[in-house]
């Protein structure tokens, strides 16, 4: 029986020819990843060799990653000092893949593991956060996960009883209408599958749609397959894969890729035609409440953020750029704009759009999850509303449970910031 | 049989936002995470906080509970009050994390409770004693019963560093 792409690689992973849904295995970890919880996990860490005799040394340094970006710079001393115990355990250790509070190397640790090539295709990647599921983007089996889980990774290097997930198809095909983005698409994938609609299994994306689809796009796509409660979202690579790996990741040298067998079974296939969407909004309190922009246009914002792991990358800010060159953000809305990574960043400096985007009277802050999880810049007043193209909009999310947030596209947010209220890109003058 | 009071009750799709909002996050010791369970829900947050809330209470969910972030702190703040959580399922991460750190959690498909309601566990099913109807329980993932059986993650993890060689270094 054919197997689908995360079965092939899990099978792969543990060197067998192949691997049942359901079956139980301990892969190896290829790359395991943490932010500011890696504090945590160093605790948990410590706590399992108690008493064992043992030295704490990780299983292999060059294969963990520890990347500052929830709250940075620190907002408080007790991040201060978390961050600090973290900083001197990477130098212990001797973890090189550390990108502490720097604004040549820094950024959101999903957009810095792609970027520096640390991902590729056949991965097992483990996070301590839940959108890990970014990496799928490349090919890579990548899934969020706690901190002691993590811990457990750290001392044995591989992961304990992974259940080899069902698979869910989602086959887009047709060309996306014109401000209609990968973002809107995920949102559209959300609301249909629901918040619970992907529980325990994978989504593999296929279709036109997705084989033309730059990295950047396919990034947001499995960035947000979380919100449907994917383990993982995972796209077979291919030539836009490797042309990213080369070009923008600096990967060298050969990358083995593979694909889901023809006669893979699913658990389910979803069809979508793109050229039908329209630009999307995920309404307050879930991510899977999403209406048409058409359903909500007209509600008035005291917030626009753009940014995040979901939609801080370069060509979401081109976009921003496009839409609010030589115009003004409306007074009594405030506008923050979040770029994924310092490299970014720059790239957006030598392009000229973040002078369009801080002329027109954004705000642009320092690479970083922001006010994406409220713990950082951003938090919103009571009874105020956000919009934003970040990945969640739960009660209480951007740092107070009497304030809204809806999340779009970077475009919808651009557009809204120059009125104020929920706008439609398409009818923008 | 002990019973579980029931002393909240919530719906689907309670993310770990709820549980444990983010603002929080910069703590992370499982002495301390307790303080802002349900911050975002002061009269909840101040009953646990009070002691008012016996430890060993129930709180009875819809689906999903745990979906989001995976923030275990989420999961240390409820045992810390030793909290039973009866779900009609749970959020994978969450799951995980609970099964890791011995957080008691029931997967309980049909499960009707209000708050109130006294609930006993036993036998792969939830007992509510208050309105005498009984609903079965789903067993938790088999391949984690070793870790289960252990205490938790960090036992189990233990027992495999020393079943390790030790390095020469």
């Amino acid at each position: 029986m054919g197997m689908t792409y995360v079965q092939k690689l899990l099978a792969k992973a543990v060197g067998r020819p192949e691997v049942a849904v359901g079956e139980v295995l301990e892969p190896g970890v290829n790359l395991a990843m943490s932010h500011e919880n890696g504090a945590l996990v160093i605790n948990q860490f410590l706590e399992i060799y108690e008493g064992t005799g043992r030295e704490a040394k990780v299983w292999n340094p060059d294969n963990i990653a520890i990347i500052f970006d929830h709250r940075v710079p620190a907002e408080s001393s007790k991040t201060a000092g978390n961050q600090k115990k973290t900083r001197e355990f990477a130098g212990k250790q001797g973890i090189k893949k550390f990108h502490d509070v720097r604004g040549d190397v820094g950024g959101i640790c999903h957009q810095i593991l792609p970027e520096n090539g640390y991902v590729r295709p056949g991965y097992v990647l483990v996070g301590t956060d839940s959108h890990t599921t970014t990496h799928g983007a490349l090919g890579a089996f990548a899934f969020g996960v706690g901190a002691t889980e993590m811990a457990s990774v750290w001392a044995l290097g591989k992961i304990l009883n992974v259940e080899v997930p069902a698979t869910i198809k989602v086959v887009v095909n047709g060309k996306l209408p014109r401000y209609v983005y990968a973002k809107d698409l995920i949102l559209h994938i959300i609301g249909r599958l629901t918040a619970q609609g992907a529980n325990y299994k994978v989504l593999e994306f296929h279709g036109g749609t997705i084989r033309t689809m730059p990295t950047s796009g396919r990034l947001t796509l499995c960035n947000m397959s979380v919100e449907a409660g994917a383990t993982s979202g995972l796209i077979p690579p291919d030539k836009e894969t490797l042309r990213y790996l080369k070009e923008e990741a600096g990967v060298k040298g050969k990358v083995e890729v593979f694909g889901p067998d023809a006669d893979a079974v699913y658990d389910r296939v979803l069809e979508i035609d793109a050229a039908k969407l329209v630009p999307q909004i995920a309404c307050p309190h879930t991510v899977d409440n999403v209406k048409p922009v058409t359903e909500v246009k007209g509600k008035k914002l005291n917030q626009i953020v753009i940014g995040s792991c979901t939609n801080g990358r370069l060509d979401d800010l081109e976009v921003a750029a496009k839409i609010l060159k030589g115009r003004r953000i409306v007074d009594g809305t405030r506008m923050l704009v979040f770029p994924a990574s310092w490299r970014i960043y720059h790239k957006a400096m030598d392009l000229g759009y973040i002078q369009a985007i801080s002329r027109a009277g954004a705000v642009v802050c320092n690479p970083g999850c922001g006010p994406c999880l409220g713990i950082h810049q951003g938090a919103l007043g009571d009874n105020e509303v956000a919009l934003a193209t970040t990945n969640r909009n739960f009660k209480g999310r951007m740092g107070n449970p009497k304030a809204e947030v809806y999340l779009c596209s970077p475009a919808v947010a651009a557009a809204s910031a120059l009125t104020g209220v929920i706008t439609d890109p398409r009818e923008a003058k | 049989m002990s019973a579980r009071k029931v002393v909240l009750k919530v719906a689907d799709d309670v993310s770990t936002d709820i549980i444990y909002p983010g603002r929080f996050m910069a703590t992370v010791l499982p002495a301390e995470t307790p303080m802002f369970a349900f911050a975002d829900n002061p009269d909840f947050n101040k009953r646990l906080k009070s002691g008012e809330i016996p430890k060993g209470s129930a709180i009875v969910a819809g689906n999903n509970f745990g979906c989001g972030s995976s923030r275990e702190q989420a999961v240390s703040c409820l045992k810390g009050y030793d909290l039973l959580i009866v779900a009609r399922n749970i959020s994978r991460i969450f799951l995980q994390s609970a099964i890791n750190l011995g957080l008691n959690i029931v997967i309980c498909p049909e499960i009707e409770a209000t708050e109130g309601d006294e609930l006993e566990v036993d036998g792969g099913k939830v007992y509510n004693r208050t309105t005498g109807k009984s609903f079965a329980t789903n067993p938790l993932p088999k391949a984690r019963q070793a870790i289960i059986d252990a205490g938790g993650l960090i036992p189990y993890t233990r027992k495999l560093v020393l079943a390790q060689r030790p390095s020469k270094k």
